[in-house]
Order: structure tokens, then sequence, then C-alpha cells
């Protein structure tokens, strides 16, 4: 009976059933870890768990939100965006810049909620103009070359955002007042600030648009044409240049909107900031499985739930070990699964 | 069975390197021991140097190319992207707090050390604890590649880069690792034991006959690099950094050849690791981070990748800029011009600016490898091959 079914569950060839079934009892073992290690914890300290998971869940959102950025350009033309990090700096920077200058608005007030709503539209249109003009003078000219090259040069461009975020914002962290409707609401014991509500209410729906976006227009038929084969796509009348440039300014855009959220609700800006974050969403994406939309959405939320559990549960390893955990996580699924969780087993061709 | 020899296309045997070599090294040596400290310098020329080249300047840039050249075998030569050297620095810099100080003072153990008998800690020689280290980081680089090098090649740049991040952490949480002290975290691991020279132990401040020993371990790299290229290995590795499949194809065992080319690049590591525990005269675990690894590549990238002279020069610039040449032009900039701009700032700038444009206009380096430069425009050279090549990538 059991050999009939796994014989189902497995195609392909005896090699490719075997990294299966690697996979499978490496899939099964970590979760049944995860679950111990949460059930105890769950135990120990159910109201703490609670908390630490929402506020883990919100720091997921951001995540996803710069997840997609790489998963949308490395589904497009297999690059892996080093500079989308710092772009997500930048717009934070740019974010409390405007805010809290340019429009001044310092306190939770009708201004300050008006800041807030323009800034959303500002920073989104800024982080895609910044990305598509990062596209046009350097990853285009390198679009035929070796894999290398484009690589480094997204390194190089990290680099060069870094600088720009540093002359901007300065060399230390910088505080920011909030002008989004702070406050907290209670759910029996739990607590559960506004900030949180308002950056669900805010970035879901983006994340639906993005969706509806990519899956139901014709632009989004064109990006997923162009994904697949470049050359064919161009035979079918798609002007590649112009899907790949609109494909980078809605990751751009994602960026924007993900640096204004988490500059309202962490309130702090430094320049270094988008590198390990940019790195702890680039792990979200392949765990969900880059190139996949709701793959980096799930991988985003489940990163920041287990890194907001590991920094505050009684039994974890601490915030200390925050970035090991979350690149442990990396490696292990990289190795062992590199389609992630929700992207689709391929075989290479040759 | 014939012993296989490199095939006639493969360059001779080229040893004319170690007399000019020499001859710099020795020039250098002599201007930094025994010129500097002369007093019939002019002041003038004295200044000049401790502005623009100070001993420790020069010393640190050594040890810098020992890395990238470390670096190159791995990314220049077999085509691997590297994104988390600095972990095999920072391996190999505390071998060197390790086996050459009195971190572990519960220990007595000496020996060949050059620090009396009786003193508390591990104290090994520091010519076999550059083995050691070397060896240390070899296996990690064993350790790290074994499960990835299956992987597509920006895949494996995450993975290295996972590593690197993950490594310089332990050390730098290193003071409560599941209960034990491995490497007094953010404190560091001060006082490395001196170089025994036979005749003299060579202390931090010994620049000049220091400069000798960093140009000597910098003359084995450049050695083993030279030789390996030329010999079945290095062929494998070229091969393998130029096509893949071919390489396969042909016999190219592609794990071995890659674990080894992972293996050479983390000895080197090592070495410069252990070199730089001794020239810091100690182990700090907030140095080794990210930007190490990057700044690394970019010599590589600058210099040339896979060609040894190229990426020496590479990195002697960018550790000069990075180091002391920045600052220098700044105070220069400054005094003649009555400004106040912070020079050292602008480091990330020129960092970034100089891989940008590098791989945008001069893919091959200051001093190109033909067969790399070749490669890396193939794109250029027909488009209707580039075109198909993209296609199935």
């Amino acid at each position: 009976m059991a050999k009939v079914s796994e014989s189902k569950k497995f195609t392909g060839t005896p090699g490719q059933i075997r990294r299966q079934r690697i996979e499978q009892s490496g899939a099964i073992v970590i979760t049944l870890l995860m679950s111990v290690w949460m059930l105890v914890n769950l135990v120990k300290a159910p109201e703490q768990f609670v908390q630490v998971a929402i506020s883990g869940l919100r720091n997921g959102l951001i995540y996803a939100l710069i997840a997609l950025g790489y998963t949308l350009v490395y589904g497009i033309i297999e690059l892996i965006n080093f500079a989308h990090g710092d772009l997500f700096m930048l717009s934070a920077v740019f974010s409390s810049f405007f805010i809290t200058y340019w429009i001044g608005a310092d306190q939770s007030n009708p201004k300050g909620w008006l800041a807030f709503a323009s800034c959303l539209v500002v920073v989104m249109i800024f982080g895609a103009v910044v990305n598509v003009l990062i596209e046009r003078l350097a990853y285009r000219r390198l679009r035929n070359a070796p894999r290398l090259a484009p690589l480094i040069t997204a390194v190089g461009m990290s680099f060069l955002l870094n600088f720009i975020g540093l002359k901007w914002n300065g060399s230390t962290p910088r505080q920011w007042p909030t002008v989004i409707p702070s406050g907290d609401i209670y759910i029996g014991e739990i607590r559960i600030s506004l900030i949180t509500l308002w950056l669900f209410l805010i970035g879901l729906p983006l994340l639906l648009a993005l969706n509806y976006l990519v899956t139901n227009t014709k632009q989004g038929k064109a990006m997923r044409a162009t994904s697949q084969d470049k050359d064919a796509s161009t035979l079918m009348g798609i002007n590649v240049n112009k899907t790949i440039a609109f494909t980078f300014a809605l990751g751009g855009a994602m960026a924007g909107a993900a640096g204004l959220l988490y500059q309202q609700s962490i309130g702090t800006t430094s320049y270094n900031l988008g590198f390990q974050l940019g790195l702890i969403a680039f792990t979200s994406a392949v765990l969900g499985g880059i190139g996949n939309l709701w793959g980096a959405v799930v991988g985003g939320l489940l990163i920041g739930l287990i890194q907001g559990l590991n920094d505050g549960l009684p039994y974890a390893f601490g915030q200390q070990w925050s970035q090991s955990v979350v690149f442990t996580i990396l490696i292990i699924i990289l190795v062992f699964r590199p389609a992630g969780l929700l992207g689709k087993v391929t075989t290479e061709k040759v | 069975m014939a012993k296989t020899t490199a095939p006639s296309n493969v360059a001779k045997s080229n040893r004319k390197w170690i007399t000019g070599y020499s001859i710099i090294g020795v020039l250098l040596f002599i201007t930094y021991q025994f010129l500097l400290p002369w007093e019939g310098l002019p002041l003038g020329i004295y200044d000049a140097i401790y502005q623009w080249m100070p001993p420790s300047a020069i010393n640190e840039s050594l040890v810098y190319i020992i890395m990238a050249l470390g670096l190159n075998i791995v990314v220049g030569y077999a085509g691997l992207l590297d994104l988390g050297y600095v972990a095999f620095w920072a391996i190999g810099g505390y071998c060197a707090g390790w086996f050459m100080s009195e971190f572990f003072y519960f220990l007595n153990i000496n020996f060949l050390g050059s620090v009396p008998a009786e003193a508390p800690g591990i104290h090994i020689n520091f010519w076999m604890v550059l083995f050691i280290g070397g060896f240390i980081c070899a296996l990690f680089g064993i350790l790290i590649g074994a499960p990835t090098l299956r992987l597509k090649s920006d895949y494996l740049a995450l993975v290295t880069l996972g590593f690197g991040e993950i490594i310089p952490q332990v050390f730098f949480n290193g003071e409560n690792f599941f209960g034990y002290n491995i490497s007094n975290g953010t404190k560091g691991i001060v006082m490395v034991d001196p170089i025994p020279v036979g005749v003299k132990n060579l202390g931090p401040f010994d620049f000049g006959w220091k400069l000798l020993i960093f140009l000597f371990l910098t003359a084995i790299m450049v050695f083993i690099s030279l030789r390996l290229r030329r010999g079945r290995l290095g062929r494998a590795w070229l091969a393998i950094r130029e096509d893949e499949l071919a390489a396969s194809m042909m016999g190219v065992p592609l794990m071995r050849t890659k674990l080894s080319a992972y293996a050479v690049g983390a000895f080197a590591g090592g070495l410069g690791g252990v070199a730089f525990a001794t020239h810091v005269n100690g182990v700090y675990a907030e140095r080794f981070n990210f930007t190490i690894s990057i700044f690394l590549l970019a010599m590589v990238v600058l210099g040339g990748m896979g060609n040894v002279w190229g990426v020496i020069l590479g990195a002697f610039i960018l550790s000069w800029v990075n180091g002391n040449g920045l600052t220098a032009f700044g105070q220069l900039y400054n005094d003649r011009f009555g400004t106040d701009v912070d020079f050292a700032s602008f480091t990330f700038l020129l960092f970034g600016l100089v891989l940008i444009f590098m791989m945008l206009f001069k893919r091959e380096g200051l001093l190109p490898e033909s067969r790399l430069k070749l490669m890396l425009h193939e794109d250029e050279l027909d488009d209707a091959d580039a075109t198909s090549k993209s296609g199935d990538k």
C-alpha cells in the first residue's frame, strides 16, 4: 500500500526520487522540531508567545514587501539585485525627510495623516524611479554578459546607494516621529499596537494589487512571458526592455512602500539598514521559492515570525543570534530545496 | 603510464618573476628598515613616506594582497563567486588568537613558542600556526563547499555570504558560546606572540622585519598561484570557469575540482588571517564584516580576475586608498584649498563606482588575463551567438 502511494507521489529518475525523499524527510524533521519548539514556548509563556508572534509578523510583512522586489527581478532576469535592500533604506530615509522636514508633520494629527498618505504615493514613485534608473544605467548593458558581471555590478550599486544614504542620513542612526495614529488595543491580555494594524491595512492591499497586476493584466502577461523566454517574447511583439523596466519599477515601488512602513513603525533610520534587511528579505524570497510572488509573501511572514519568536521567547537563541538563525535557514533551504517552499522543482536543462 | 605534462599551449615554466620580486622586496625592506630611521634622511622625504605610505600601511596592504590572491583562486581561476571570504580571515585570525596567546590561560602548552615556557596559554611557533590556520581554514572551505557546490552560481554566492555572516557572528557572540568562551567576544584577544625568526622575536612594532616576512608569505602565495594555474588542477579550474558542462564532459571531476579551489582559497585566507593577527597584535571580532569580503572582491575585479599580478596591483591600490591614500589625499586637498571635506567617508562611493565601472567598461580588470578577457566579452563578439546563449541560461 505505502509503496504504491509513494510511487505516485514521487516521479522522475531514481536520482530525483531519492532527492525528493531526502527533501521530504528533511522537511518533516524540521517541521517537527519547529513545532515542538513552538509548543514548549507556547505552554511556558502563552501571552508572550502571541505578542512576539504579532510583532514578528509585522516585520515579516515588511520583509515580504522587500522580498517581492527580489523575486520579481530574479524571476525576469535571474539577477540577485543586491542593491534592492539599499533602495529600501533610501526609501526609508526619503520618507523620513519628506514627512518630517519637507511637509513638517511630526505628530499624529490630520496633517500627519495627510503627510503619510501623500508620502506613500511619493515614496513609491521614488523607489520605482530609482530602481528603473539603476536598471537603465547599469544592468541593461550587462544583460548578455556572463552572470558574474551583473552580480558584481549589483554589489557595486549597493555600495553606491549606501554612500548616498550615508551622506543623506548621516553616519549615526536617526530617530523620527511617527505620524500615524499610535496607541494600543487590547484583546484580552494581548496588546496589539495600532501601528501594526495600519501596516497590515496598507501592506496587504498592496500585495493583492501587485498580484492582480501580474496575473490579470496585459502588462503582467508580458512580464510572465519575458521571464520564460526573452527571444520568443520579442517575436510575439513584446517590448522586452520596457517590460523589464516595468518589473524594476514594480519592485522599486514595493521597496518604497516598505521603506515608509518601516520608518513609521520602527522610527529609526540608518544608512546601513538596507544590507541586513535586504539579506533577510532575500532569504524570505528564497524560502518561499524565488520567482514566485506568493512564495515571497509566505517566506517573508515566516521569516519574520521565526525571527520574532527567536528574539523574544524564553527558550530561544536570543536576539544576538538573529542573523545566524536567518542565514542558517537560508543555507538549509538552498541545500535541500533550492526551489523553495512554493516553488516548482525544475530539472536543470542542458 | 606516462606522466602528464602541460600541453604545449600552456606557457612554459616562468620563474623570472622571482628576481624582480626579490629586487623590489629588498628595496622596500631597505627603505623601511634602514633608510627611514637614518638621521641623514631629508625631513621632507621622511614626512612624505609617513604621510603617504607609513610602515604599517604597507604591511597591511601585503596582508590584503595575500587574501586577494586566495580569493583570486576561487573567483578568478575557478569562477565561483565567494561573498563570504571574510569568514576564512576570521578563522585564521582566531587560530592565531588561540594558539599564540594567553587566551587559554588555564592551559600551559608551549611548542617552540616565542615566549618563556612558563607563560600560561597555548604558544605554538608562528610558522606552525600559519599552517594550522591554513589547514583549519581549508577544512572549513571544504565543509562549506561540500553541500553547496551543486548549486547554481548565484545560489552558491549566497550560501558563502550566509557563512560569511554566521561565522563572524559566532566569534562576535563567542564570549558565551553554549557556556564556553571561544573568542572573548567584542573584547577580542589582545597580545599575540611575536614572530620568532631564530635570532630575534618580532614584536608588533618591528615593521621592517615583518615587511620582509609578509613579502615572503606573499611570494609563497604568488608561487602557489602561478604553479597551480599551469598544472592539471589549474587547467581544470579554468575549464570549469569557462564552461562547466563542457569541462565535465571532458572528464573534469566537477565536485573535486571545485572543492580544491575552495580549499586552496581558504588556505590563503588562513595564512592572511594569522599574518593579520600578528600585524595588529590581536584579534577583534568587529573587524570581520561583509564589507571586507566585498573589499577583497573589488581588489580582484579591479586588478584583473585570474591574473596574479593584476590582483596584486588591485589589492595594493585599494588597500592603500582605503588605509592611507584617501586620508592623505584629503589632507593635501583640504590644506591646499582650505576646504573641510571628509574624504574617508567617500570609500563607499569609490568602491561602488570601481565595481560598477569596471564591470561596465573594463570587465577584465587593469591587467587582464587574455583568456578571461575573451570570455567576458563573448557577448560583444557575435550578437547572434550571444542571444542564443542568453536564451538557454
